[in-house]
């Protein structure tokens, strides 16, 4: 007997997108002085879902003043108690509107609705709560007794997790008595957009956020833009790079969170059953559209075969199609151009090599779409091995001893993250010292939580977020990581 | 080194049993929980729903173990396994009735020959009784009718690590068992550890169970849905290695036809189709058949009944 599932979609009827969204400075919403507009789509099904403006150089001129008047005439003359009852107001009002953020997500974004659902959005409503807390005890958190705020913060952030990239900003710069302007990216504006309603909504200062939409000029412009104190920015090495060295010479603050090629590394003593949802979770989660995704799977030799067996079983129960139906597993990639990203990096896996191997799964018609995919017999050498894919894409390599498996998790210029999968826990601590990476998991895989600082070491960037070390970015102190 | 155990079991003393069950890989209990916890948000609707209902339905062993149990009840149970709603004959019978020893001739005459029945035995539910005594409890209810036997498992042998002890019971049980199909009784409530409850699954089925089954339904916790999960990764890796399928029983604290869904997602997703059948999977329960029977109502009348409108033995 075969067990199908019906489909179960989640109602669109709770989101209400507007056809065309201006820009929110001040407290409202106005025309850009641009007068352009763009496109976003949902990648599911390639439809319009609305046109978002273009902020042009006025616009952010525009943003950034209206952010400066309200840092000193309202912000960072509040006393923290009460910046404290507008972020726990905001955190509320994401708990109630939960169900409509979490379809707006996942229809501008791709990702499966159990995921925005059950991950993203509960963790943006807790990272509010979180930061919420923090207000009014800066005196306390270890960096002197009376810590103080940067100015005007200009915050650029990706597509993989829109809104919640939002919180990992926002929440922390309000907190610590900032004033924000964030872009969000091109391709997944709109839950940035119903964040600002929820700013009205909580009667937020006007122009303590401004939420200005845009694609790379956009964000160039804001991050150049000489009267913002500190720039924050989680995305690609690349940009990331391109950012240091327009800020280099001035005195804004910098955090960069960047990219990732995270090993994964699995012991033969491994619990391994949960090791591989810990493999899944690792790349498939999020379609791999993760800068901490484990993308490189490290086996002792002594098992691999087995559980490379046991992975390619799991994988074929996934299932790939509508994100808006609750037993998605595998979603949509966001954009054609990450698709076009991820097509290349995989041929140029098969042309050195390594063996490609993918489960048994239809593809839609429409949208932009990838299977999860394995790579068996990869060196360090592939580019599979040492590009971010960013993608449902997993590259397998062999290790025989446990010195070998450390030096080959920091044998890459990235150093974001790293899995650890033992029954040993002094096997744990002894890989947790030696591997270059802001973050270890041990024996789970893509936790998050607003108490533990994320961040990197070497090109996946500095800086942290979350936790108490994740203050110190928007404070005047010496940053402590 | 190899995940699974690579050798066929064949030094059964309590030194080889300890290495081979020891040998077994470990257990990550926020991770087995945490996957339970997401096969469970499957959302199960309309045609789906009707056929997982029905199945659920026809995997129930339908139980009575009380100290007040008597013919009269017995055959009343029998009367509603063998037609869960009179008013549909589309309705599958359930796949057993499960009872004392002492009552498997008052069953098997009330059943005859359309359904199993089942008989408790080896001194259910502790265990607690001398091998003697299982082995003739075992045998007076294959002699009045049983064709399936569900066991216990000596609990304290096995934590104090007399494996040899419980395997040699279990293998003890199934010689006199002849055709009837044995289920052994783990007792997860009891023994506590994820980890022990892979060790006694591979144990039970190494010494010869049909089935592995979580509880008797007298301990709590009884079935979690992670322990069922994990005794359904067993049997799936007991496959993989003999060839052979091992069935599995989760018996008791499932109420609900919301839980009975889960359960069964976690079969489907966990070994497949092929333990989608009252053969290879049951579930041990009471009063789960009526919730099963009012929300099939529901789906075919379109509106909700009450609980007048199932019948209560």
């Amino acid at each position: 007997m075969t067990f199908e599932y019906a489909p179960a979609p989640e109602s669109r009827s709770v989101v209400d997108i507007d056809s065309s969204y201006g820009l929110f400075i001040n407290g409202e919403f106005v025309e850009p002085a641009s007068n352009t507009f763009l496109k976003t789509i949902n990648p599911a099904t390639e439809e319009v879902l609305s046109e978002v403006a273009e902020a042009g150089k006025a616009d952010v001129d525009a943003a950034v003043q209206a952010a400066r008047k309200a840092y000193n005439k309202t912000w960072s003359k509040m006393a923290g108690k009460d910046r404290a009852k507008y972020i726990f107001r905001i955190a509320r009002l994401i708990q109630e509107r939960s169900r409509e953020l979490a379809v707006l997500e996942t229809l501008d974004n791709g990702k499966p609705i159990r995921e925005s659902r059950d991950v993203d959005i509960p963790l943006v409503a807790a990272h509010f709560f979180y930061h919420a807390g923090w207000a009014d005890k800066l005196e306390f958190a270890g960096y002197g007794p009376d810590p103080k705020s940067l100015g005007v913060a200009a915050q650029v952030i990706p597509w993989n997790f829109p809104l919640l990239m939002l919180a990992w900003k926002i929440a922390p710069a309000l907190a610590c008595g900032n004033t924000v302007v964030l872009k969000p990216a091109e391709t997944t504006p709109l839950t940035a957009l119903a964040f600002a309603d929820i700013c009205q909504q909580a009667d937020l200062p006007p122009g303590v956020v401004n939420i200005i939409t845009g694609a790379g000029e956009t964000g160039r412009m804001l991050v150049e833009h000489p009267d913002v104190n500190k720039v924050a920015f989680t995305g690609s090495t690349e940009v990331g790079k391109a950012i240091q060295r327009a800020v280099a010479g001035t005195d804004k603050k910098l955090t960069l969170e960047l990219g990732g090629k995270a090993a994964n590394i699995v012991f033969d003593d491994a619990p391994v059953d949960q090791a591989i949802e810990g493999i899944v979770n690792g790349i498939y989660f999020n379609q791999g559209h993760v800068c901490c995704a484990g993308s490189r799977l490290l086996l002792q030799e002594s098992i691999a075969e087995e559980v490379i067996d046991a992975l390619k079983r799991r994988l074929g129960t996934l299932r790939l199609g509508d994100p808006l139906d609750k037993n998605t597993d595998i979603g949509a990639i966001n954009s054609r151009m990450q698709l076009n990203k991820i097509e290349e990096l995989t041929k140029s896996g098969e042309d050195e090599g390594a063996e490609r191997w993918s489960p048994n799964c239809p593809i839609p018609d429409k949208g932009f779409w990838f299977p999860p995919t394995v790579f068996t017999n990869v060196t360090q050498a592939h580019r599979i091995a040492r590009e971010e894919i960013f993608g449902p894409v997993l590259s397998v390599l062999t290790f025989r001893t446990p010195e070998e498996a450390v030096e080959k998790a920091n044998n890459t210029p990235f150093g974001l993250s790293t899995g650890i999968w033992t029954d040993k826990g002094s096997r744990i601590l002894w890989m947790a010292n030696k591997v270059r990476s802001g973050i270890v998991w041990a024996n789970t895989f893509n936790r998050f939580d607003p108490t533990s600082p994320f961040g990197g070491y070497k090109e996946s960037g500095f800086g942290r977020e979350g936790g108490v070390q994740g203050l110190g970015a928007y404070l005047h102190v010496e940053d402590p990581s | 080194m190899s995940l699974l155990p690579t050798r066929p079991l064949t030094d059964t003393s309590n030194a080889g049993l300890k290495a081979y069950l020891h040998g077994l890989p470990g257990v990550d209990a926020v991770g087995l929980e945490a996957r339970a916890a997401t096969l469970a948000t499957r959302s199960i609707k309309n045609e789906s729903k009707a056929w997982a209902i029905d199945t659920a339905i026809s995997m129930v062993d339908l139980t009575t173990l009380e100290g007040m149990d008597t013919p009269g009840k017995v055959k009343a149970m029998c009367a509603k396994a063998l037609h869960p709603d009179p008013t549909d004959n589309t309705c599958p019978s359930v796949a057993a009735v499960c009872v004392y020893g002492d009552l498997v001739t008052t069953a098997r005459e009330a059943v005859g020959d359309r359904i199993h029945v089942a008989a408790v035995a080896t001194a259910f539910p502790s265990g607690r009784a001398s091998m003697d005594v299982k082995l003739m409890d075992t045998k007076q209810a294959v002699a009045d009718g049983a064709d399936e036997i569900d066991m216990v498992i000596d609990r304290g042998a096995f934590l104090s690590g007399n494996y040899s002890k419980a395997y040699d019971e279990i293998a003890a049980i199934k010689e006199v068992c002849g055709d009837a199909h044995l289920k052994v009784i783990l007792e997860t409530g009891e023994l506590k550890t994820y980890d022990n409850v892979r060790r006694a699954s591979w144990l039970a089925m190494e010494a010869g169970a049909d089935f592995i089954k979580t509880s008797t339904g007298k301990v709590t916790p009884a079935a979690t849905l992670p322990v069922t999960l994990l005794m359904l990764e067993a049997v799936r890796d007991f496959e993989t290695k003999t060839g052979t399928k091992i069935g599995v029983k989760a018996a008791g604290g499932i109420k609900t036809s919301k839980d009975a869904i889960r359960y069964l997602v976690v079969v489907n997703e966990t070994v497949g189709d092929a333990w989608l059948t009252p053969d290879l999977f049951r579930f041990g329960a009471s009063s789960l058949l009526n919730d099963l029977l009012l929300q099939r109502q529901r789906m075919r009348d379109g509106h909700y009944s009450g609980p007048d409108y199932v019948t209560i033995d």
